[in-house]
This record gives structure tokens, sequence and C-alpha cells, in this order.
């Protein structure tokens, strides 16, 4: 009985917060938009009995979908957004892994405050952080004040509002989820496998690629996925940060809801959204997965 | 058939593969190696034995190139190999951890060296097969190191770093996380594969045992220094120090003072008592602080008294049983305790003493070892 409760938590949770709003969520996608509240047909009218519920299924169809194929705008906002992610995604890498692996160099006494000092922005709101980056970024902004005084530009270098301000957006929000999985990779890392194989022949250069990489793969790769998954449908970011130009598919749901109040619509994106991403999510659990029956045993 | 003994450290001749001249190694102020000279000959399987912390492991460490002397020359073949980084020295190291890469089959781990070297492929795969074959372990190649035993990942570690062929190999504590009945069988298994590769072998270990069953000679190390190199059986027969006889197996010390006759030495060691009679080569002055080292098994334990140049009377105290021989814990009138040893060649319910008897003590003049320090 109690086991059974156990298990019945978990699936309560995932039953209310995530398979109701998607059924939801999926209806509306299904359905015709209008004017009244809420803005779409048909509403389900459970007084008129079967005939009511026939009638409600018979009205839904796939309208919305055939809809976002033939603009372009959608297909080539989802192409931007998984482009803008991908490429955030290896530019927190790049910078994320030498973080980490200094981390798991420093002495032990060291390590529990730069783990903090890599949590710490948590502490403020996240909001707050991206309006502070607008200010270091703008054409006034401290980085160009800065560059003009040290005689480095002659003219303000046009930074916010362009893809280039999204991707610093994006890697600052999103480094301490690369930093710690790939630091707990490392920090379990034995000293002893790169002295042997220094022993056996390699040069300390040779002995991270061919030891230290390899073994921290996992984090790396699950550093990857944390990145990637939440910078697709990034929202925030690309709408302070990244200008009118910059198409992402967040920001396209977001107008269709709240600018269009054709939900029905929004809705479909949200949905292929939730489709595309749920490749990448597989692909991490099975990873996750595979990870655990390797320690196991 | 004159059989030849191995013996290079007896040859003036001879030169030494490994020369530690005047070596000194500091951690701050902490003294690792305290002005240690010593050779290792070619084909030795030597043996650096001493309680942890003793310098034994930092001592090997300079061998492999992860540390350098503070002060002194570590010399391997005649070359100075302080300037060598690890990666270009003729010399491997079996981990005590084993230290095999866990993300790579068996097979990949022993070639893991053979590849940096940028030998040809088919060299590598004879190579692998070859230490496959002498480690028993052809059938578990594929396996990664998690899905083997630690019998099995021992043999692995000591394939790898013997795979380039080294002129020296390194062994930190090879055996210290196996089970005692697996580690007699390697230990046996080590002495064969050190016979028929011809490698130089320098092993670490705190245990004496494992020092004395494989080693061609035994460094007795302590506080950064050299209490005493020997072969096995010198160590244990002729300690040159108390230490060194403390350390290596069981031993019955008594004080005393000294005097001399000839190489006939009478022990002073207790108000009222014989002095205890025993022969040494060295020299001592009249009523010189000496020690009688005498190991368990030479004293011989009897209800009447016997005829030996030694003999005490004492009472049984504790009887330490193990199976094939016991010790018997001896009180003596003075109060010391005096262990003697005797094989249980009779049946248990037959054994001849029991606790409280009051039984005699003796041994011959050239059983103990006299010390001076």
């Amino acid at each position: 009985m109690r086991r059974l409760v156990l298990i019945l938590v978990p699936y309560l949770w995932l039953l209310c917060l995530f398979l109701i709003p998607f059924v939801i969520v999926m209806k509306i996608s299904l359905s015709d938009v209008a004017l009244s509240i809420p803005p779409y047909t048909p509403q389900l009218d459970l007084s008129a009995g079967w005939q009511g519920i026939r009638d409600f299924f018979a009205e839904l169809d796939f309208e919305n979908f055939a809809f976002l194929t033939t603009d372009d705008l959608y297909w080539k906002a989802y192409l931007s957004s998984l482009q803008i992610a991908a490429i955030s995604t290896v530019l927190t890498l790049l910078v994320g892994f030498p973080i980490a692996y200094a981390m798991a160099q420093s002495p032990d006494e060291w390590r529990p405050t730069l783990m903090m000092l890599v949590i710490l922005p948590f502490w403020t709101s996240f909001l707050i952080r991206v309006y502070s980056w607008m200010g270091i970024l703008a054409n006034e902004g401290v980085l160009n004040q800065v560059l003009l005084w040290l005689g480095i530009i002659d003219s303000p270098l046009q930074i916010l509002n362009t893809k280039t301000a999204v991707y610093i957006g994006i890697v600052y929000t999103y480094l301490p989820f690369m930093i710690l999985p790939i630091y707990a990779a490392l920090e379990r890392l034995d000293g002893s496998l790169l002295e042997a194989a220094e022993d056996l022949g390699c040069s300390r250069i040779s002995a991270f690629w061919l030891v230290t990489v390899p073994l921290s793969k996992n984090g790396v790769i699950a550093g990857c996925f944390l990145v990637f998954i939440p910078a697709v449908g990034e929202f925030v970011i690309p709408s302070l940060l990244g200008g009118s130009k910059t198409l992402m598919i967040g920001k396209v749901l977001w107008e269709e809801f709240f600018s269009n109040r054709d939900w029905p619509v929004a809705s479909a994106v949200a949905v292929i959204l939730l489709l595309i991403l749920v490749i990448p999510i597989v692909l991490f659990q099975r990873q996750e997965q595979k990870q655990r029956e390797a320690e196991g045993t | 058939m004159p059989q030849t003994v191995f013996a290079p450290w007896d040859d003036p001749n001879e030169k030494p593969l490994i020369s530690f001249q005047r070596v000194t190694k500091r951690f701050g102020d902490f003294t690792a190696i305290d002005d240690i000279s010593l050779d290792i000959f070619s084909r030795e399987f030597f043996a650096l034995l001493g309680p942890s912390g003793c310098g034994k492991t930092t001592l090997m460490r300079m061998l492999a190139g992860f540390e350098t002397p503070t002060e002194g020359k570590i010399f391997l073949a005649g070359q100075d190999i302080a300037p060598v980084p690890p990666n270009k020295r003729a010399v491997n190291m079996m981990f005590q951890s084993y230290a095999l890469f866990p993300h790579l089959t068996v097979w990949d781990n022993i070639a893991f060296g053979l590849k940096r070297e940028g030998k040809d492929k088919d060299a590598i795969e004879a190579r692998v097969n070859e230490m496959l074959k002498l480690t028993r372990l052809e059938k578990f190649k594929s396996r990664k190191p998690h899905q083997i035993s630690g019998g099995q990942r021992q043999r692995v570690a000591l394939a790898r770093s013997l795979a380039k062929a080294p002129k020296l190999l390194l062994l930190d504590e090879p055996l210290g996380a196996l089970d005692a009945k697996l580690r007699q069988d390697t230990q046996f298994e080590l002495v064969d594969i050190q016979e028929k590769t011809g490698t130089t072998f320098v092993i670490v270990t705190h245990d004496q045992e494992e020092a004395m069953t494989v080693a061609s000679r035994v460094a007795v190390m302590d506080e950064g220094k050299l209490m005493q190199v020997s072969t096995p059986d010198r160590i244990y027969e002729s300690p040159d120090s108390v230490y060194v006889a403390d350390f290596i197996g069981d031993v019955n010390i008594i004080e005393g003072r000294a005097h001399q006759t000839g190489d006939n030495v009478q022990v002073i060691w207790a108000e009222g008592q014989p002095p205890l009679m025993a022969k040494t080569q060295k020299d001592f002055s009249l009523d010189q602080q000496c020690w009688l080292a005498i190991r368990p098994e030479k004293v011989a334990i009897s209800a009447e008294r016997p005829q030996a140049p030694n003999t005490l009377r004492g009472r049984i105290l504790d009887i330490a049983y193990l199976g094939n021989i016991s010790t018997y814990h001896v009180e003596l009138p003075t109060g010391h305790v005096i262990k003697a040893q005797e094989a249980n060649t009779r049946r248990i319910a037959r054994r001849s003493f029991t606790w409280e008897d009051e039984v005699w003590l003796s041994w011959t003049d050239t059983a103990g070892v006299l010390l001076d320090r």
C-alpha cells in the first residue's frame, strides 16, 4: 500500500502538471480561432449529452498545423531557434569546460567557494540579470565605453539587438548548468589515471585527450542537453537582447498568443516545439540510463 | 653441476641498473627521503619494505619520474634521469589502485602504451596477445575493467605495465587489494613472470611476508632512511638493528650489558639471573648496552631442564594456537615475557603444556643475534 502511494505521487504530479495541460493545449491547437472568451471554438458542451460530444469532436481538425507549413516564418523560426541553441550550447561548452576543469584541479579547500561562486548568480532574478546585460551591451553601455576609453575602437560596436547579444545572454545564463555536471565528472576522475597515461608514454596534452576527455564525456553530454533544451524555447533572452531581427520560436509563440490573440495557432506552434524537444530529451534520458548501468556494475 | 647463485650485489665488477646517490627529497619542511644511496641491479626483484609514511612510495615515484629529488642524483643504466619526464623513461609502473582506464577494454588498456610508441598494428596485436597469454587473460580481452574481478584487474595492470618491455618495472603495493589466498598465489605468479621476462622489478610493500616471498633483496626503510638492505634470509637471520629485527617477523628482544671474551659474549640482563650466552662477530666494549634478538621458533620449550647454553625457567601465561604452530608466552620471574614457538606435531588434545605450567626455555649461543643499536 505504501509502495503504491509512493509510486502514485510522481504519476499524479505528471498527470496534473504535464498531461492535463498538454491535452488542453493539444485541444486548443485543433480548434478554430473565434471572437469570444476564450477566443476559440468549439467549447465542450456537456449539457447537450452524446450529441454535444460528437459535434465537439467533429469540429476539431488539423487546420492550424497545415497553416504552419504555408507560412515560411514558422519553419524558419524553428530552424533559427535550433541553430541559435546549438551554437550557444557549443559556446557554453567552450567556456564551461575550462572553468569546470580549473575547479576540479584547484586545492580541496577552495572547491566549495568556487562552487558557491558558480551558483551565486541564481540568487538574483534571471530577468534582472538579463536587463543588466542590456546596460552592458548597449551602444552607450559599459562595454563600449570601456573599449572607447581604452582606444581599442573608434565608434561604438553594435552588439545589443544582434544574435551575438543572444549568444552572450544564453551562455551567461546557462553556464552553471554546463559547469556543474562536467565538474562532477572531472572531480571523480582518479589522478592516478593521468599518471598511468604519462607513465605509458603520453604527453600531458595527449593524456588530457585520451583520458580526461573520454572520462568526462558523460558530464559534457548532460551539460549540453541541460543547455540546449531550454535554449531552444528561450523567449526572454532573444526578446530583450536580440532585437526584432532575431527570429526565435519562443518569440513567435508569444506574439501569436498575445499580439494576434490566435490561441489555436500559438498552441500548434507549442505542440510542434514540444515534439521537436522530445527527441533530445529522450536521447538525454537514454544517455543517463546507460551511464547508470555502466556505474552500477 | 655447479649452481650459479644470482648475487650481482656481491660482485664489485657488476654495474648497477639503478643508482641512488645521496638522494634527499623534502616536501616543505618534511623530509621524506633522507640522504639515501642505493644500488639496484639488472634482473633483480627488489623490495622496498617499511611502514606507511617511511618514504618507500616517494622513492619509487622518483624512479617513475613523478617526483624529482631535492638533492642528489638518480642514475638509470648510467644516465642521470632527473631531466627525463615520466613519458620518456624506460620505466613503467603498476599502480596501487591499478589505474586501469575504465573507458577502455582490457585489450585496449594493454595496447595503450604500445600505441603511444607509434608501432604498427601487427606488432601491437602480437605484443598484446603475448601479454594476454602471459597473464592468462585471453578470455577477458574485450571486457571493460568494471566487468572483471579484482585478481583479473591486477593481472591487466601487470600486463599493461609489462607490454612496453620496460628496463625497470615498479610495483606499488601490487597485491594490496587482493584477499589473502589470492595474494599468495599471485606472489608466486609475479616471481614467475619476473623470471620469464627478465625485467628488473622494484616492489613497494608494507607486508613483510610478501617482501620475503618475492624479493631477491629487501630494503627495510624507516623515516626516510634505509635501515638495512640485504637478502630476505639475511634480513631475517641477521638483522643489524633492533628496528629491523622487530619489523620483520616475531622476535624477543632482551636488553642487557655485554661482557665480551673473543666472540663469546655474556649478556648481563637481570639482577640475580645467570648471564645469557651469545656469539657475535661484533666488538662490544665492557658493559656496553646491547640487545639480544631471538626468534620464537629458535626457543625450545620443555618440562625438564635441558642441557643448553641458555636455560630459563618460567610459567606459561598464554598460548596462541595458529593451527600448524603454537606460540607460548612464558613469563619469567623477572617479569620478562618470552615467546617460544612449537610445531603442533601432535593433536591438540595431547599437547604437553597448558596454561600456568612451569616450563624450561632454552636456546643455543648461536640462536640469537646480538645488536648494538
